[in-house]
């Protein structure tokens, strides 16, 4: 019964694979969007543009799942509900001071929780450190989303693939259960640490302060140079 | 068991991948050039503004039980042809409404899933009246403007389309028994309330 299972499984293991195949081949079109927001493959691609991003985004994944029970899910639900706040306010252009050290924080921080594989005893405490990272890395989104002709689209491909950063930190998380598993994932924080304290001190360099909003809208408009920044 | 979920898991999947196909939300009924019928039971795939409200709509009443689920079956087709009847009489409606009035039931629908929030069926049949008397107002008002002088049929084929996309939805939220099951229909509404809310950020955006 097991084995009918299993290869019923497998049978269907091809469509998750051919679905995201699908969401990430760019749009056949013949005018080519620049500056404005090209639907719901864009707004997929714009959180897989920064690796500050994807670093946070991994990170809660991770937390939750050496958390474990509710956690696993309410972190990543969090998350993406208060990166629409911050993305919403800086749609309606609300300045938030200390953007990129507060982004750079959320890394060092998240990392810190996940290498020390730190456990509040309330779970209030994850989710409010999490949803405070998770308005700055909205608020950023929101100021750097070009106007387009489809903001829900854009907004759905966007709140999606966020989710699924945090879901490839939960699949990440899942080795957990074995001891080298536990070594891994507390290596892994330890990764997006350095990468918070690298994001730190680029953000409080005068020289780079300048410049990185300019270079933050261009991986927002061509997504596809996102590993021009790692 | 794993089987039957992942079925449905693939099943989900592929739905939602298909509510992405569409370039833009539009009130305005696509001509699929079967006739107004099928312009109407096709719009739903190519206005994912209407048809995520609907999918919405139908997880929470799934969520809340099988009256509420009834409830919202029968309540939204008619509230929105009746919305679309009158909005077929009206005209000089700006698109800022629209997108307003589509991005707060998006917000305030998702909130309500992802809190789980104990409404009761009766309050679920009201939301189902308002969410279907305006979305079916402004689909109306578009049938209106494009004047194919062929709105009553559109709407019918909307409504059926209703019916069963309501049925579908919601019969798989109210399935959704084991805790994991109600959690990912919990996280679905999350994400959905998050797009809302990002949504009315980019239409305020846009108005400034």
């Amino acid at each position: 019964m097991k084995t009918n299972s299993f290869q019923s499984s497998r049978r269907f293991a091809w469509l998750p694979v051919a679905l995201i195949l699908l969401a990430l081949v760019p749009q056949a079109q013949a005018h080519i969007l620049h500056g404005e927001a090209g639907g719901f493959a864009s707004g997929f691609h714009h959180p897989w543009s920064g690796l500050d991003h994807i670093c946070a985004m991994v990170a809660v994944g991770l937390w939750g799942a050496q958390l474990g029970g509710r956690a696993m899910w309410l972190l990543p639900v969090v998350f993406p509900m208060v990166m629409s706040v911050g993305g919403f306010f800086g749609l309606i252009g609300v300045p938030l001071p200390g953007q990129e050290i507060g982004i750079a924080l959320s890394a060092l921080l998240l990392g810190t929780m996940v290498c020390a594989e730190v456990r509040p005893k309330h779970l209030i405490w994850p989710a409010i450190l999490v949803g405070a990272f998770g308005f700055y890395h909205g608020h950023a989104h929101g100021v750097e989303l070009p106007p387009g002709q489809s903001g829900l689209l854009y907004s759905i491909g966007f709140v999606i693939a966020t989710g699924t950063l945090h879901l490839c930190g939960i699949t990440i998380g899942l080795l957990h259960r074995w001891s080298a598993g536990k070594l891994t994932i507390r290596l892994a924080g330890g990764a997006i640490l350095a990468c918070g304290v690298y994001f730190l001190w680029a953000a409080v360099q005068p020289e780079t302060k300048a410049p990185a909003p300019e270079k933050a809208k261009a991986s927002a408009v061509e997504p596809a140079n996102f590993w021009q920044h790692v | 068991m794993f089987e039957r979920v992942f079925k449905r898991l693939i099943l989900a999947a592929a739905c939602l991948a298909v509510l992405f196909f569409p370039a833009r939300a539009d009130a305005h009924l696509v001509t699929t050039g079967l006739g107004p019928v099928y312009d109407g039971i096709g719009h739903f795939f190519l206005s994912p503004g209407d048809a995520l409200a609907v999918l919405a709509l139908a997880l929470l009443a799934g969520l809340r039980g099988t009256a509420a689920g009834r409830r919202a079956l029968f309540i939204l087709p008619v509230a929105w042809f009746a919305g679309g009847l009158a909005g077929l009489t009206t005209t000089g409606w700006a698109s800022p409404p629209e997108e307003i009035v589509g991005a707060l039931s998006l917000l305030l629908l998702g909130i309500f899933i992802a809190t789980d929030i104990a409404l009761p069926a009766a309050a679920v049949a009201i939301l189902a009246a308002l969410i279907g008397g305006t979305h079916g107002f402004f689909n109306g008002v578009g049938m209106h403007e494009a004047g194919t002088g062929t709105g009553v049929l559109q709407l019918i084929g909307v409504a059926v389309t209703l019916f069963v996309l309501v049925a579908l939805a919601s019969a798989l939220a109210v399935t959704a028994k084991p805790m994991w099951a109600r959690i990912v229909v919990r996280v679905a509404g999350s994400w959905i309330g998050a797009s809302g809310l990002l949504w009315t950020g980019w239409v305020l955006h846009g108005l400034k």
